[in-house]
């Protein structure tokens, strides 16, 4: 399991309902029903993944979070979770407003496109920044809808949703540092996790 | 193996309002059922299928229709899980049907054998389930109208199933599928043998119209490329005409494989199923249609199921395509339920389910592995983590 995947799993309560949008190979729904007794499901837009996953006996949906989590009722999971996709749906705003409005809790880490090595890169060669977060040319990139962690604190406040608890991940660990103030975390932070709840 | 059957002398009511009395249900199973009954898994056949499931069918010695699925360590596992099919309601390998005498009369039921639905057909299930003590079914699992039955299986009895596999079907029949079952009870109606539907008076059976009947349906299992690979527009050899004769100068000389083939699986098909069977089952296909019952509202079919559902759909299947799956499965979601859905890459078409597809195969026994595992049902020896 990656180690932003770890960070996720310890914010997960045990014995919760859990949806983990665009869950892969399912290791984090695997470890949450196995470890924590969750009733842990996934959805999943690769079908490769999605039989990959049905075979080792977890439940997972094909489908595309744009489209499909409109079907699900309101409250239908304690924690609804968006690993490093918010950027590259369709529209964002309405994933995030579909998963606080199924789950009580939402999880979602993104890469921080505001971090100083994207900035640097941008202003020293007026190029499209390419680095070991964001790999892809803007011409392929799958990431359409890249935020900085500025722009996500922004969206929450006007959307209304409680920030209950956010983290900074560079490479395979915390960074303390960043995490001091939202200031240092847009600009030292590789990827962030938000946990967010309804109301401010 | 023995054939297995139980008569329930007081029979069942229908949902037309008639009672059919005694009831014999004709069944098969395999593995062993546990001290506490808790792995049982009820497989439902499709339209001509039988409960033959896993050993060799006794008019035509063929092995079982699923025993590359069902089996000592296959992925629907008989060391593990207690198997069971029925044979279904209306149909003609022992349980009641329109070849079944009639109490009273010296007659089987023939054409006043009365109109059954898919409720019908699993209340009759259930009576056995019933009778074997089972309280709840580990699994349901059936595919094309074996996924209508275990739909209906799910939403008639939601306590009773903890896990449902319904795999190349759909929550309703479709026009298009309902146009060619049409097609195929007029090829019945149109062979002079019908009779009216009295055939059996006559000492016949309207072969050549069931024949027909089974070449359109064996079209409609099939897929153009899995059509294209096996047969091509390849020739029967021996059937040209020689080249001196009167006929060669003709355009219809030879004979497509295509052809050959259609017309062995019609003719073969006779010699199994009856004529009545095939009218009274696809009619009870054709008026299922989950969400109608509710209101037109699929979803609330699945309100307060909590069954854990695994849809399955094949990507070049056109009678019972993905799109339909997908709307099961979506439906299952907005009911606040629990649903897996998978649509397996394969070009063989409908029959699909039927065949060697190691995808499918990893699916169903994943999904099994992993159900068993939340019913604390014992490890099976397959059961690994990720």
């Amino acid at each position: 399991m990656r180690f932003d995947q770890e960070l996720i799993a310890t914010m997960v309560a045990p014995q919760s309902r859990v949806l983990d949008i665009g869950s892969g190979d399912g290791s984090l729904i695997d470890y949450l029903s196995r470890q924590k007794g969750c009733d842990a499901q996934g959805l999943e837009l690769d079908m490769k993944a999605v039989t990959q996953s049905v075979a080792h006996g977890l439940p997972v949906m094909h489908g595309d979070a744009d489209e499909v989590l409109a079907d699900y009722p309101e409250d239908t999971f304690d924690y609804v979770v968006l690993q490093r996709t918010l950027q590259a749906v369709e529209r964002p705003r309405e994933v995030l407003r579909h998963m606080l409005r199924i789950g009580r809790s939402a999880l979602v880490s993104f890469p921080n496109f505001g971090h100083w090595r994207l900035r640097w890169h941008l202003m020293r060669t007026g190029r499209m920044p390419m680095t070991a977060v964001w790999p892809t040319p803007w011409y392929e990139t799958s990431n359409i809808h890249p935020c900085t962690i500025y722009d996500f604190f922004a969206l929450c406040a006007e959307d209304g949703y409680a920030v209950r608890n956010w983290m900074v991940v560079n490479g395979d660990k915390r960074s303390r540092v960043a995490e001091r103030s939202p200031h240092l975390a847009n600009l030292l932070g590789e990827q962030a996790l938000f946990l967010l709840q309804k109301g401010r | 193996m023995e054939v297995q059957s139980i008569i329930f002398p007081n029979g069942m009511p229908l949902q037309c309002g008639e009672v059919i009395a005694p009831l014999e249900v004709a069944y098969q199973t395999y593995g062993t059922l546990s001290p506490k009954r808790d792995n049982a898994i009820v497989i439902c056949h499709a339209f001509t299928g039988d409960q033959f499931v896993a050993s060799p069918h006794p008019l035509t010695g063929k092995p079982g229709w699923w025993s590359r699925m069902v089996g000592p360590g296959l992925p629907i596992d008989t060391e593990r899980f207690f198997v069971i099919c029925t044979n279904v309601l209306g149909g003609c390998m022992g349980t009641t049907g329109p070849t079944t005498m009639r109490a009273g009369t010296d007659k089987p039921w023939g054409k006043d054998f009365p109109p059954i639905t898919m409720h019908d057909i699993v209340a009759a299930q259930i009576k056995l389930i019933d009778h074997l003590g089972i309280k709840q079914l580990f699994a349901v699992i059936g595919g094309s109208m074996g996924g209508m039955q275990t739909l209906t299986w799910a939403t008639d009895y939601a306590e009773r199933v903890f896990a449902a596999m319904p795999i190349a079907t759909s929550p309703f029949q479709s026009a298009q599928n309902i146009a060619f079952n049409e097609v195929s009870r007029q090829a019945i109606y149109a062979d002079p043998d019908w009779h009216g539907g009295d055939y059996q008076a006559h000492g016949v059976i309207p072969a050549r119209g069931l024949a027909v009947a089974r070449m359109v349906g064996h079209i409609t299992y099939l897929s153009e490329e899995a059509l294209t690979r096996k047969f091509g527009r390849e020739i029967r050899p021996g059937t040209m005409p020689a080249p001196n004769s009167p006929l060669a100068a003709l355009p219809f000389g030879g004979m497509f494989q295509v052809e050959s083939y259609l017309q062995y699986q019609g003719s073969n098909f006779t010699r199994r199923f009856d004529a009545h069977s095939y009218l009274t089952i696809s009619r009870a296909m054709d008026f299922f249609d989950l969400g109608s019952e509710h209101g037109g509202n699929l979803a609330a079919a699945f309100q307060q199921v909590r069954t854990r559902f695994c849809v399955v759909s094949f990507s070049s299947d056109w009678l019972f395509p993905t799109a339909q799956s997908r709307m099961l499965a979506r439906a299952i979601n907005q009911a606040g339920g629990h649903v897996s859905f998978v649509e397996i890459e394969s070009d063989r078409g409908h029959d699909a389910f039927l065949l060697e597809e190691p995808d499918f195969d990893r699916t169903v026994r994943g999904f099994l592995n992993g159900a068993a595992r939340h019913a604390g049902l014992p490890e099976g020896r397959d059961d690994h983590a990720v």
